[in-house]
């Protein structure tokens, strides 16, 4: 874990009520995809934990969506603007647990978490299958950039508006990988760990306070006992989590 | 400067102190910053028995601070014992303060003796203000009677100073001090959280899912102020500040209230390295407040 300031450069809308925020400085301690980052905002007290989607020497971005008031503040800040972060919080994806062929599979803002594992994945050599599920075309993120990863990507929406129609669960494959990863609604996690032929990790979500495993706040059940979301996790593995 | 204070004879190279539940055992704070300049540590209340505590959420955002229900999760005191303590001294050279909180006297007496016996305690801290637990906690620290039990039991087998940490839920705080003075306390931490709720109201229940939590932050500074000095005016035993403390003037209000050392909560949550910033920044702000001793100004309103 780092503390930075960190410059603004870009801000912008790019789905229904979800911005990308790119921030630069110190992304020393980002490590694995999957990690986050806590962004303090004026006028409110506890950080807004956020998924590192990318990042580089200079700076990282993040996918949030408005759906409260604090970020909706934060939605209003322009660039060259502060934000105090603590980044490289969590333990991140495992991209070294897939031996050939991964699968992805993510839903809606859950598309964000795994894009940085699917860049380690490709550089290494692994095959990779993404399957993004969104309510419609208006959610959609990340879909040209996980092609331009080189990734084999499908779409699925619930109305059928974009892609194909339906759930993440009817586009996973019979076969053909070795392990998966996935992030997106709890309940669609744990479809996909059910359809799942081989093992896999899961980026659980919770309320959080600390974001740095000191307060306890964001404590789970796991069949390894109680577990801190937020330092332990997020990503837990298929057979530690409990539904 | 001399920033260091004395806690019942156990010397703080200063004053800060962060609170228990808001820094883990300690040890989870390993390699973010050299804890070595901490005054002293409280660690997380611990119970006899491992607790998982309440289910999230735990957590509900509040103007200025916010709402917890973790409800005393930990391992057991057989467990702080064998790997916290010992985990906690590799690293750590300064003032310890184990945390101790229970569902009956014994349990209270059981925890606490181990912690007395444990090389690495330097001082007990008995919750008895815990607004998270049914049954117990709470229960023991709103009557005088029930504070002053207690406090008697857990003396009779410590040796090292015990601190009795008092709840602000009660109509008279000064009394509950003075009932734990008198059932022989060597000091009094305050204040524990304050009893609060938050409601989603699309979703219509509370936020917490434990439905009441304790509020703690900034905006609770000048309630423990209050009652600090309150405490420490009714009784003669030493008094660790905690409430909203964010900043080394806060540190420096808390002692003039009279508080001898000062512990910082909810502030680590919002930002961890807090307490190092206070620390370091301690002694510029007593040199432009004309401070050369900080023990000068202890409950001195």
């Amino acid at each position: 874990m780092t503390r930075g300031q960190y410059v603004i450069k870009e801000n912008v809308l790019v789905a229904d009520r979800t911005w990308k925020l790119t921030l630069a400085g110190d992304t020393s301690a980002l490590r694995r995809g999957g990690q986050f980052v806590n962004i303090a905002i004026d006028g409110f007290f506890l950080r807004r934990p956020l998924a590192a989607t990318m990042w580089d020497g200079e700076g990282f971005c993040v996918f949030y969506k408005t759906v409260g008031k604090g970020t909706q503040v934060l939605s209003t800040k322009q660039p060259g603007e502060i934000l105090d972060a603590l980044v490289g919080l969590g333990n991140g994806y495992d991209a070294s647990a897939c031996r050939e062929s991964a699968l992805v599979v993510c839903g809606s803002l859950g598309a964000s978490p795994t894009f940085t594992l699917v860049r380690d994945l490709v550089a290494s050599g692994k095959k990779v299958e993404v399957i993004l599920g969104f309510t419609g075309a208006a959610d959609v993120i990340l879909e040209k950039e996980y092609e331009a990863l080189g990734a084999k990507v499908t779409v699925m929406t619930e109305d059928g508006s974009r892609g194909r129609k339906g759930l993440v669960t009817d586009a996973m494959p019979e076969g053909g990988y070795d392990f998966f990863y996935t992030c997106g609604p709890l309940p669609m996690m744990k479809a996909v760990c059910q359809k799942a032929i081989c093992d896999g990790e899961a980026s659980l979500e919770e309320r959080m306070g600390c974001g740095c495993g000191i307060c306890y706040g964001c404590t789970c059940h796991t069949n390894k006992g109680p577990r801190r979301v937020c330092a332990d996790g997020p990503v837990f593995k298929k057979e530690d989590i409990v539904w | 400067m001399v920033t260091e204070v004395s806690l019942c004879g156990v010397s703080l190279k200063n004053p800060v102190i962060p609170a228990s539940g808001t820094f883990g055992f300690g040890t989870e704070m390993a390699g973010v910053y050299d804890l070595n300049l901490l005054g002293g540590i409280s660690m997380k209340g611990t119970t006899l028995q491992a607790r998982y505590g309440n289910e999230c959420p735990r957590i509900a955002e509040c103007p200025s601070g916010l709402i917890n229900s973790v409800g005393l999760q930990n391992l057991g005191i057989d467990v702080l014992v064998r790997e916290k303590l010992p985990g906690l001294r590799k690293i750590y050279g300064g003032c310890i303060i184990a945390n101790i909180s229970g569902f009956s006297i014994d349990e209270y007496v059981k925890c606490c003796a181990a912690a007395d016996a444990a090389p690495q305690t330097d001082i007990i801290e008995v919750n008895i203000s815990c607004p998270n637990v049914h049954g117990g906690g709470l229960a023991f620290g709103t009557s005088e009677a029930a504070a002053a039990e207690v406090t008697a039991a857990v003396k009779a087998v410590c040796r090292k100073p015990v601190f009795v940490k008092l709840s602000p839920n009660v109509t008279d705080i000064a009394a509950i001090a003075r009932a734990c003075e008198n059932a022989g306390a060597d000091g009094l931490t305050l204040i524990n959280t304050i009893l609060g709720m938050r409601i989603d109201i699309r979703r219509r229940r509370p936020v917490v899912a434990n439905k009441y939590g304790g509020f703690s932050g900034r905006a609770v500074l000048p309630i423990a102020l209050r009652m600090v000095n309150q405490v420490a005016h009714a009784c003669s035993i030493p008094v660790i500040g905690c409430g909203g403390v964010s900043s080394a003037e806060d540190v420096v209000e808390m002692m003039m209230a009279g508080a001898t050392a000062v512990q910082v909560g909810a502030e680590n949550l919002r930002n961890p390295y807090v307490c190092k910033e206070i620390v370091e920044k301690l002694p510029a702000l007593m040199q432009e407040l004309g401070i050369e001793n900080i023990n000068e100004i202890i409950r001195t309103i």
